[in-house]
């Protein structure tokens, strides 16, 4: 396996290697269900998966605090699952169900959980880059310390909005980190089909926002990336921008059939550099965990995803009635 | 236990496909994420990966086979120390897609909730304030910037954002006088810069403020028209009702004077189209005052449609701490009983100066301003022409799609047996706004179209 920079010299914790073990596993175990699920027809329409790129959002998590708000596009699940949100509710809504986070109204691209501050699941590419600016501007507005992740692709980074959005966040100083998932593939269009950036973080220094370029297949440099944004955030620094370069093993959606790239490619870095068994790998060198140990985490999670998957079966399509609900809020909404 | 491989769906539509290559052979063992096979759709050939770990038992279609169906058992996987044998008892896959079946189910219900026999119209025809309130002589400019000032002063959660509107005091200087009263935190100038600043202020609504976005016209919003749409008046929907979008866009909108194509059309049909959305077109002052003080209070994403050259324009106003317009209810400007004209914003301007030069000719014209395009009050506007017999809508955005072919459908549907005439839409030309005073004039709405209009629905 490729040297990652940070692993050697980060003194995690055993507790908190198995949690991302575990938070990781969760997701892909999750959209693999998500898959299968889709395959039988019991998803429907769009359905983006994340695997591949579970170190991501696992890692900047990490360096949240209750309070902080997370923002993203239609390929969602992982950030909902790495927030907090229940997988059953989650995989009830991508069957469409009365037991979903929208009550099957929203679907895979648009889940929102006011409690765990996640804002979206949002379909138009790009779209939620000024909204997450809008929800650190609420924030700053209030004076308090939180900071939002607003989460988009390498695709969504070639949209003027989000250089619109650079232009405000750092005239009003807002505390939004910028994650740029870059997994190297618009849909079908690799990066360098796209832009001859050399990089697209750096394009915040136009705005004078300061960045960087993360692993992000080691969980443990993006967790350290993402505590030195935040820091700046908190401390009333204004925006950062973190180019997380990851990788999605699936297609764009479940209808791709991934012809722009070889099958070489994507095994080349499942087998060399995917994140969870870079955690694995550390857990058993490290001794912080025995074989045994993991097997029954891996046990945990699949009756975790089975009971979601049972779950997102069984519940009821919504009421006939749930047609003509929630068009109009009747009383201002309550929210965070 | 012996678990079956199913053919899979590999996009929304797809229904069948071939199995054009098997990976795997019976008796290999294989681990989640595995390559089984190549399955071909009309659209493309797509890998199906194994989703459990086992041992490739049994392969029940062979390569090569064209038109499996979804759902049907592909292969076999068995667990280990399970034999090929077990699987002749297996059951046949039960969980075929309900969703199809269901989705049937609810056609016939789900169609026309409104089909059913039209109601009686039962309009709210109630004052707006207390008889004998004290009024007092304003500029709808003033009154606009009376009712946010008085909002701003009760509730810390609403700010004004937009190009221009604190330190040049607004470009049309609708927001005269506030940022000394209220600071730059609350009245922001923002960079030209729509489609961002519509996304941040849809964003802070979801964060708990009530963002009122000033556009320095209405025509600049189009480039922020996706979060108008897609953003803040679907949330709420999508979200199952957890998330609102308490949010007030606002700005002049429709012809000015001699502004050019790019600058002069209205959108009252354009953002009156969209579920989640309520548009408000105030023509006198007190209505701007009352319907945006109402906007900003109200839960849900507001388009509230000025107009220029009506900025300027006094009326009466009452004097009172504090009242509101609420959305939904028409009013009758005038009384009359030949023959109904509706109309909203500027275009009631040629309303009512046609009912005044009717009168003289002895056709009695009732004149309705809607005052908000959604929700509309359909019911007023019936209970008129059941009177009357006659319609006449009056607007200045284009004719195809206009808000007066909704009225029109709606007294079709409910009215129908009262029409006396056939309902006449007047709107604007169906040309780019010219340039040219003369063009210009003759491409806008005139009262002269609405006098003639109404002589042919009275024969007269």
């Amino acid at each position: 396996m490729a040297t990652r920079k940070t692993a050697a010299k980060s003194n995690v914790s055993a507790e908190e290697l198995l949690g991302f073990y575990r938070d990781m596993l969760l997701i892909r175990r999750f959209e693999e269900k998500a898959g299968q699920l889709y395959g039988m027809g019991l998803i429907g329409g769009f359905c983006h998966l994340y695997i591949g790129q579970e170190a991501v959002v696992v890692g900047l998590e990490a360096a949240a605090k209750e309070g902080d708000k997370r923002i993203t596009s239609y390929r969602d699940h992982g950030h909902m699952l790495a927030c907090g949100m229940d997988p059953k509710g989650v995989m009830a809504e991508l069957t469409g169900r009365e037991g979903g986070y929208s009550r099957g109204k929203g679907g895979s691209m648009h889940m929102f959980s006011k409690e765990k501050h996640f804002y979206g699941g949002h379909g138009i590419v790009g779209a939620q880059v000024p909204l997450g600016a809008g929800l650190a501007f609420s924030d700053r507005y209030k004076g308090n310390d939180n900071v939002t992740f607003t989460y988009f692709g390498d695709g969504a980074a070639n949209q003027g909005q989000v250089y619109e959005t650079y232009n405000m966040a750092m005239l009003w100083d807002l505390p939004v980190i910028f994650v740029i998932e870059n997994n190297k593939y618009a849909m079908g269009t690799s990066v360098q089909r796209a832009t001859k950036s050399p990089s697209l973080w750096e394009r915040g220094a136009a705005y004078g926002i300061k960045g960087e370029e993360v692993d992000g297949m080691d969980v443990l440099a993006v967790k350290a990336a993402g505590e030195k944004a935040v820091a700046h955030c908190r401390a009333g620094k204004g925006p950062y921008i973190l180019e997380v370069m990851t990788y999605r093993y699936r297609g764009h959606s479940m209808s791709d059939p991934a012809k722009y790239r070889t099958r070489d490619e994507v095994q080349k870095i499942r087998e060399e550099r995917d994140a969870i068994e870079h955690v694995r790998e550390l857990l058993l060198q490290g001794k912080h965990a025995s074989e045994d140990d993991l097997k029954a985490i891996d046990k945990d999670i699949k009756s975790v995803v089975n009971d979601a998957a049972e779950f997102a079966k069984e519940s009821p399509e919504p009421a006939l009635e749930e047609l003509w609900t929630d068009i109009y809020a009747s009383e201002v909404p309550q929210t965070a | 236990m012996a678990t079956e491989i199913l053919m899979p769906a590999l996009s929304p539509t797809m229904e069948e496909g071939t199995l054009a290559k098997w990976l795997v052979k019976e008796g290999d063992t294989v681990s989640a994420g595995d390559i089984l096979a190549e399955i071909e759709t009309d659209k493309a050939t797509m890998e199906f990966e194994a989703v459990d770990e086992g041992i490739v038992g049994k392969i029940l279609i062979d390569a090569g086979t064209e038109g499996v169906k979804v759902n049907t058992p592909i292969a076999v996987l068995l667990e280990e120390g399970e034999s090929a044998d077990d699987i002749a008892t297996s059951a046949p896959a039960t969980e075929a897609a309900p969703a199809a079946e269901a989705a049937d189910k609810a056609a016939p219900a789900g169609g026309s909730a409104k089909a059913a026999a039209p109601a009686a119209p039962a309009p709210d025809t109630s004052p707006d304030w207390p008889e004998g309130t004290q009024m007092k002589t304003q500029t709808v400019r003033e009154a606009l910037r009376d009712a946010m000032a008085e909002e701003m002063r009760n509730h810390d959660e609403v700010f004004v954002m937009g190009e221009e509107v604190a330190e040049y005091q607004g470009a049309y200087k609708i927001t005269q006088g506030l940022l000394d009263e209220f600071g730059a935190r609350r009245v922001i100038d923002t960079p030209i810069t729509e489609h961002g600043f519509a996304g941040i202020g849809v964003g802070a609504a979801f964060g708990g403020l009530r963002p009122i976005v000033e556009f320095m016209t209405f025509n600049f919003a189009m480039q922020a028209i996706d979060h108008i749409l897609n953003s803040a008046a679907k949330t709420l929907y999508m979200s199952g009702g957890q998330m609102g979008c308490p949010i007030v866009f606002r700005g002049p909108n429709g012809a000015a004077a001699r502004v050019g194509a790019q600058h002069s059309q209205c959108y009252a049909a354009w953002y009156a189209q969209i579920p989640g959305l309520k548009v408000v077109m105030p023509y006198s002052a007190a209505d701007a005052k009352g319907l945006l003080k109402q906007a900003i209070r109200d839960p849900n994403p507001v388009v509230f449609l000025e107009n220029e050259i009506l900025y300027g324009r006094s009326f009466e106003v009452p004097v009172l701490d504090d009242f509101t317009i609420p959305f939904g209810k028409a009013k009758i400007w005038r009384e009359g009983t030949d023959v109904t004209i509706v109309s909203f914003g500027i275009g009631m301007t040629y309303a009512l100066d046609a009912a005044e030069r009717l009168a003289e000719d002895g056709i009695s014209a009732e004149v309705i301003d809607l005052r908000t395009i959604r929700p509309m009050d359909t019911d007023a506007i019936l209970a008129s022409v059941m009177k009357t017999n006659r319609l006449i809508t009056v607007e200045e955005g284009y004719p195809q799609g206009s808000v007066g072919n909704y009225i029109t459908s709606v007294v079709m549907e409910r009215a129908f047996d009262y029409l006396d005439a056939p309902v006449i839409n007047l709107a604007g030309k169906d040309v780019p706004m010219p340039y040219a005073a003369n063009l210009e004039k003759l491409a806008l709405v005139t009262t002269d179209e609405v006098v003639e209009a109404a002589r042919k629905v009275t024969y007269r």
